[in-house]
């Protein structure tokens, strides 16, 4: 399997002084729904806005699909949905997805089959006509969601995308991202949510600005002698201190 | 860069205007009310008046759209959304002229609604004739979007963004000649006016407020103005980072 991802020893350090990520090396698949799960603070924010190429990285190297993070080549290949909601509050939700086709550089004669085929996915096609600032913080989210899907990336990066949704949105989104991620599409997750590491193909666990593990979920319980994911992460957490 | 993307921002910012009403009606109602105000101000002085409002028209678009630049462009560094599209194929340039055509638009519009106001309604008269006067303010508003362009790459906040209006535009604002003729204050104030964009804004509403003709300074003005505005946009550009120290 080819990776998505390669990072080699990279350390960031955060307004001079503080360091987020100490000394990182991961090597992500393809075609995987892969976890970033950490307490927040951990990094995995930092991590997340090396990949997408928003962060100057000093020290070691981050390449996406053999490329460095951020190359001009990756812009239509890699989508990112920031932890903010990032969408236009004051348009509707047809406004916001017909705006981001272009932006994404989408033709826009695709734009109407497009839009109809995102929204189904999220299940807002009955909002379309709504202003984003009326709707519910999860149909929010959603709609921020939908925009990320538009180029259809082969790489999404979803920074905290199911904080504060309610239980069976956050499994319908899981269902989306195991369905995308099983049509070759490789998806960065991040969540503080342990329950949600279960449903990840890969994960990586993260704390204090470094990888404290990397397997899939089974293994990872495996090597822990834990019941779940979150009782192993407390286990290797309590242990380094 | 890309014509697509560009008028593709444009349009969604004027989208944006569309759906918010109320900043539409104080755009374009704002500045008659001001300059009704004033010529109650100058009750019995109507020379002084007619010289004083089309120069007006040449500081209130300035002023106001400033300020509506440098707040839109920051919400959009705050919002989350210029993260996203600092990850997609647009580029900084895209950015920048689409927000300036956006604004240069509505610019316009409120140039066209206050002078008609001016010559119609409070009988000011120009020598220098409606065109004129409208390409003035049209150029007055958009040397104020790109220096709001500019400013709001400093400022991290609203509250910030507010104050940089007093710092950019009020020095400019006391010494553009409106208040005592430049060359009647001292020295260093003289060479400050000398080089700030607005003096020359001013002083184009002044060439067409007192001559029929057009002339030489009115076309340096002009080209002042402008060259500003152009160097601000260049600049705001370069401000937009695409990878940020953390």
């Amino acid at each position: 399997m080819p990776n998505a991802v390669k990072i080699k020893n990279l350390s960031v350090t955060l307004g001079g002084h503080f360091q987020a990520l100490k000394d990182i090396n991961l090597e992500l698949p393809e075609g995987k729904a892969i976890g970033f799960i950490g307490p927040s603070g951990a990094g995995k924010t930092t991590l997340i806005r090396g990949i997408v190429g928003r962060l100057v990285t000093a020290e070691g190297s981050i390449k996406v699909f053999d490329q460095p993070a951020g190359s001009p080549q990756l812009r239509e290949q890699v989508s990112y949905m920031t932890q903010e909601l990032s969408v236009y509050p004051d348009l509707t939700v047809q406004e916001n997805l017909k705006y981001f086709v272009t932006m994404a550089g989408q033709p826009r004669k695709q734009a109407r089959k497009v839009i109809s085929e995102v929204l189904t996915a999220v299940d807002l096609t009955d909002k379309a006509g709504n202003l984003v600032g009326n709707l519910s913080s999860g149909q929010k989210q959603r709609v921020s969601l939908a925009i990320t899907l538009i180029c259809s990336p082969r790489l999404m990066v979803l920074d905290e995308p199911t904080v504060g949704l309610d239980p069976v949105l956050r499994k319908n989104l899981w269902e989306l991202f195991n369905r995308l991620a099983g049509q070759g599409t490789t998806l960065i997750i991040s969540s503080h949510s342990m329950d949600e590491a279960q449903r990840c193909d890969d994960l990586v666990l993260i704390r204090d600005g470094k990888v404290i593990a990397h397997s899939s979920p089974a293994e990872f319980r495996k090597q822990t002698g834990a019941k779940t994911v979150e009782a192993g992460f407390l286990k290797l957490a309590g242990g380094s201190e | 860069m890309s014509p697509v993307m560009t008028l593709a921002i444009a349009r969604r910012v004027l989208a944006q205007l569309r759906h918010d009403p109320r900043t539409l009606a104080l755009l374009f109602i704002i500045p008659p009310i001001l300059l009704t105000l004033l010529k109650y101000v100058f009750q019995g002085e109507a020379r002084e008046f007619n010289n004083i409002a089309p120069m007006m028209l040449g500081i209130f678009p300035m002023i106001m759209m400033f300020l509506i630049t440098s707040i839109a462009t920051l919400r959009e560094r705050t919002s989350g959304t210029l993260d996203r599209l600092m990850t997609m194929p647009m580029s900084k340039l895209d950015f920048i002229l689409g927000y300036a055509l956006a604004f240069s638009l509505v610019a316009a519009l409120q140039a066209v609604v206050t002078a008609a106001v001016m010559l119609g309604l409070l009988n000011v008269t120009v020598l220098g004739g409606t065109l004129p006067t409208l390409v003035g303010a049209v150029l007055a508003a958009f040397l104020g979007t790109s220096l709001g362009l500019f400013a709001s790459a400093f400022a991290r906040t609203e509250f910030q963004a507010v104050q940089f209006m007093p710092v950019f535009i009020f020095p400019q604002f006391l010494t553009c000649g409106l208040f005592v003729a430049r060359d009647a204050m001292a020295r260093p104030l003289q060479w400050f006016a000398d080089v700030m964009p607005l003096t020359y804004s001013v002083d184009a509403m002044k060439q067409v407020t007192m001559h029929a003709n057009w002339t030489s300074v009115h076309t340096r003005d002009l080209v002042i103005v402008i060259a500003y505005a152009l160097a601000a946009l260049i600049l705001g550009s370069i401000t937009i980072r695409r990878q940020e120290k953390g």
